[in-house]
């Protein structure tokens, strides 16, 4: 069975990580790293990857011309949204004075106020933190509850509907670590960055069938 | 909780991992991509590579070595050494680095750190900072920043200078005690507290770690955000895994 898994690029930094890391547990499939509108459509499974600012990923999307795509990855196939490819799911972010997103999922994304009480909670949250599951799902698959993932950002996203929460993680606040529904799964961490419970999350992915 | 990081750090000159890699049973212990998948396996929070290649021709040898990494070691990989231009920056990301580290360049066009940072985002950004203490008997400490391998002088503040860095866009910053490098004395704390309090950003703590109790001074004494450290675990003195052990012991969050 072919297996055809769409990594979309628009310009949002370096891509060859989370394909190297899908190719890796899942060497039978084809990993595209692509661009094309028609090559997203015609996959069996998409990556929405994403790094930098809130702004220039909605920039990037709109001259890609890949709003579209992303739209109906979303309600058509297994998809998987990593870090900036989540919070541009929601409605806004407050990045840039505020950047009006792709509105797939209801609610908002926020920036970490450091505490006084918490000195050494900086921002951005970068490192290795738990993910606490809070939803079976097919993603979770091998993986212990509160295994450590590995984070890098400022701003956290706020789900106007808990059911939408798969994970929370504690940094400064309780915040949502992954979204799920249907066919979607999409997390703030990296997980082609995080190690051996990051490749399984993957690899999960990868065999992963949301109609079951 | 979020883990302290405890980050082994490779020099490689022209392809070669300067002075070698002590592991057991490790077969080519020049070879920076072997000696990244060991550390990968071993635990390590994330790897750096400083590139210090003098000669222009082999430059680019450090992007072969990256590519390669990237492709089987899946954990942050940082490279920092001769990064002159926006244009290296992004040669770097592409090869697979996930952050990159300007040092000397920053100093002498800090608009470059915020370039990049407004390009690629400020979590790929380190700024490295090489600093020595210079104050004299009976002053209040005062620490100065260092260029070309803490030899050249910049009248700089280290921790004005640190400020300035993060409000530039440094996502993170490489904080290394000149004075301490090599020295197997332990961290300059005084040095990395006054850094670490003054910025929003994380601090990775270098310089003179010699044993295991150093790596637990940094993040206690120094409010160091993750501590990096090379000769201790080349040589196979420590394993990762001790290290973190240790660490935990002394009541710092670990990834185990």
């Amino acid at each position: 069975m072919s297996n055809t898994i769409a990594v979309i690029d628009y310009g949002m930094g370096n891509l060859r990580s989370v394909a190297k890391a899908i190719e890796h547990v899942a060497p039978k499939s084809n990993t595209q790293i692509t661009s094309d509108p028609v090559v997203i459509a015609k996959a069996d499974r998409v990556v929405f990857p994403g790094q930098g600012a809130a702004r220039d990923c909605m920039k990037n999307l709109a001259s890609h011309d890949l709003s579209e795509a992303v739209h109906s990855a979303f309600n058509n196939k297994p998809f998987l949204g990593i870090c900036m490819g989540l919070q541009v799911l929601f409605e806004q972010s407050d990045e840039n004075d505020g950047v009006a997103c792709l509105g797939l999922v209801a609610g908002g994304v926020q920036r970490f106020k450091r505490l006084l009480h918490r000195p050494t909670d900086k921002v951005p949250h970068m490192g290795w933190n738990q993910v606490g599951q809070l939803q079976p799902h097919d993603l979770w698959q091998g993986i212990n509850d509160h295994a450590r993932f590995y984070f890098v950002h400022s701003y956290y996203v706020t789900p106007a509907d808990n059911n939408w929460i798969a994970a929370h993680t504690d940094y400064l606040v309780p915040f949502t670590s992954a979204v799920a529904r249907d066919n979607v799964f999409a997390t703030q961490f990296h997980p082609e960055k995080s190690a051996d419970s990051g490749l399984r999350l993957l690899q999960n992915f990868t065999q992963w069938d949301p109609q079951k | 909780m979020l883990a302290r990081r405890l980050i082994p750090c490779l020099d490689v000159d022209a392809g070669r991992v300067v002075k070698g890699v002590n592991f057991v049973d490790i077969i080519d212990a020049g070879d920076p991509v072997e000696a990244a998948r060991r550390y990968g396996d071993a635990g390590a929070d994330e790897l750096t590579f400083l590139d210090i290649t003098a000669s222009s021709d082999d430059r680019d040898t450090i992007l072969d070595i990256v590519e390669q990494v990237a492709a089987e070691v899946f954990i942050p990989l940082t490279v920092g050494g001769g990064i002159r231009s926006v244009a290296d920056v992004r040669r770097l990301l592409n090869a697979g680095a996930d952050k990159v580290g300007i040092n000397t360049a920053a100093v002498h066009t800090p608009e470059l750190v915020r370039e990049a940072s407004d390009y690629f985002g400020n979590q790929c950004i380190v700024v490295a900072i090489d600093a020595k203490s210079v104050h004299a008997e009976g002053e209040p400490p005062r620490f100065e920043i260092f260029t070309h391998g803490g030899r050249k002088a910049t009248g700089i503040d280290a921790v004005e200078w640190a400020v300035k860095m993060a409000d530039y866009g440094a996502g993170e910053l490489l904080l290394t005690s000149m004075d301490r490098d090599g020295t197997k004395i332990g961290f300059n704390i005084e040095l990395t507290r006054a850094v670490a309090d003054a910025v929003d950003v994380p601090v990775i703590a270098s310089g003179g770690v010699g044993n295991l109790q150093h790596l637990c001074a940094g993040v206690l004494d120094g409010h160091a955000d993750a501590v990096l450290a090379a000769s201790i675990f080349h040589f196979g003195e420590f394993t990762i895994q001790q290290a973190k052990l240790e660490m935990q012991k002394a009541g710092i969050e670990v990834r185990l």
